[in-house]
């Protein structure tokens, strides 16, 4: 995630000094990518030192003032029309996880993929229920906030990125389960050639009962502790 | 849970199984299910097709009997009450969400929807206000007397929902009630299905959608007739805290 352009958004309203610009940030986002006051004025000072901000003096209680410059406008404006990059996607651990727990010696993958799908849907509760309070708080208040209608689109964003994670997850279950009737062959370098198949235990085109490893789920309880993870591993 | 449940149920099902057919052609939709649904509780089914999530959902609403094991409904088993007593159950306690509607064809929207109200002894006149009030909920007052074939499939939809929620129904079953609904207009039955069960009904959703069920207390995975697994709603407060920052 950009803050360089994030902070650029903020001061484009008028001058302000770092940690109001992390109080600003956060409320946005809803504290979804927590900023430490560093972080600011790290990136604060190589604003400054690409021309795109300018110190300007202090307030009234002494804090150094930033401000936006005309080149850190315009290089605002080319980030709001640019698309944000998708080509080149950012590595994510759990379709890393997935590719290598194909095959894996003693890796029941479709344990992993419901452990996965517990955690991920459970993490959707969780964004659901706030949106639900996002929600119920702007038919509050006559005034649409900025920041609350910020906040809402930002957690609908986590919530259709964890849904496209959980469909993605049923998909690769059911595709497991239509290739396991069929033998994964191992790949030529792959010497421990009697591990290799999706499903241990089931020959080539052995009977297959529809979700037939009912007993993939696992234990119940014990979300896992990546909490988090997900939602902020998205750096840029 | 999150919120503190009170002692009894609404929906307790004890070591359910149904077997459809015999022999050969024996199909084990339900092995040995156990799920109990809280006053205020919204509890999700998900399973890929064929799973049994209809087969639990008509169970649990007695429109199908189990092989074995119990339903108790508000504290009565309904696989051993009368017809009567059952029948006056479901039209009072109740709520059902068909995956095809079911709507009677040859009765208007607003008729439909109080139907099961002038059954139970209501006015003809008070069934109708209230049927009324439920579809203007569905964002469909507009169309109360309109017959089901000459709706929408979403529209029809809404009205079935209507129907199950009209009332005072403690227990809301609903088999993929967002189907043929857009985004929008499923989140606002979601919504609405929440904001019944916050008030204090218990619901039972079935869906194959993440998006909507995420709105549950609870979601309960079945697989090959059995729960495999489930998930529980964590306190919101503990949310979005401790999260990594990265530059
Ligand atoms: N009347 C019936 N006779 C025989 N088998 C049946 C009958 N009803 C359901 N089944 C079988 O029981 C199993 C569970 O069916 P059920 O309708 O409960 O699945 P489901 O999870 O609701 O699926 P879907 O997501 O497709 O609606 C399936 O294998 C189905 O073929
Ligand atoms: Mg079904």
């Amino acid at each position: 995630m950009s803050i360089r352009h994030g902070l650029l958004a903020l001061l484009e309203h008028g001058p302000r000094y770092g940690s109001q610009l992390r109080t600003e940030f956060e409320s946005r986002t809803g504290a979804t990518w927590p900023l430490n006051v560093g972080q600011v004025y790290t990136t604060l000072g190589r604003l400054e030192r690409d021309g795109l901000v300018g110190q300007s003096g202090e307030d009234g209680a002494g804090h150094a003032l930033y401000a936006i410059t005309d080149a850190g406008r315009a290089e605002l404006r080319t980030w709001f029309e640019k698309p944000v990059d998708r080509t080149s996607p950012a590595r994510d651990e759990l379709a890393i996880k997935l590719a290598m727990a194909v095959g894996a010696p003693g890796v029941d993958i479709r344990a992993v993929i419901q452990s996965q799908r517990r955690h991920t849907v459970k993490a959707m509760q969780d964004y659901t229920r706030l949106k639900a309070q996002a929600l119920a708080a702007l038919e509050d208040t006559a005034s649409r906030e900025r920041d609350d209608v910020a906040w809402l689109l930002v957690l609908e964003q986590l919530i259709f990125q964890t849904e496209a994670e959980a469909r993605w997850l049923d998909h690769c279950e059911s595709r497991l389960i239509r290739l396991s009737a069929t033998a994964v062959a191992p790949a030529p370098s792959d010497t421990a050639s009697a591990s290799a198949a999706v499903e241990p235990g089931h020959g080539p085109g052995a009977p297959h009962a529809p979700g037939a490893g009912a007993g993939g789920g696992g234990e119940a309880g014990g979300s896992g502790g990546r909490r988090g993870a997900r939602a902020g591993g998205r750096g840029r | 849970m999150t919120t503190p449940l009170a002692a009894q149920p609404v929906l307790r099902l004890q070591n359910l199984t149904r077997v459809h057919g015999s022999g050969a052609t024996e199909v084990h939709a339900l092995r040995g299910i156990d799920l109990d649904v809280h006053p205020g509780e919204l509890v999700a089914v998900m399973g890929p097709s064929g799973s049994g999530k209809s087969t639990l959902l008509t169970i649990a609403g007695g429109l199908d009997a189990p092989t074995s094991g119990q339903v108790i409904v508000e504290g009565t088993d309904i696989t051993t009450a009368g017809l009567k007593e059952l029948a006056a159950l479901r039209r009072r306690s109740i709520g059902y969400v068909f995956q095809d509607y079911n709507l009677i064809p040859a009765l208007t929207a607003a008729e439909n929807v109080s139907l099961p109200r002038e059954l139970d002894g209501m006015s003809a006149r008070k069934a109708r206000v209230e049927a009324l009030a439920a579809l203007e909920e569905m964002g469909l007052g507009h169309l109360a007397d309109r017959f089901p074939d000459e709706m929408s499939g979403g529209q029809q939809q809404r009205v079935a929902i209507a129907r199950a929620l009209v009332g005072d129904r403690r227990l809301v079953l609903a088999d993929e009630p967002t189907g043929a609904l857009d985004s929008e207009t499923g989140e606002s039955v979601l919504a609405l299905l929440r904001s019944r069960c916050d008030a204090g009904a218990a619901g039972v959703l079935v869906t194959h959608e993440p998006r909507f069920a995420a709105w549950a207390d609870r979601v309960v995975f079945l697989r090959d007739g059995a729960i495999v697994d489930q998930t529980v709603r964590s306190e919101a407060d503990s949310l979005l805290t401790g999260r990594v920052a990265d530059a």
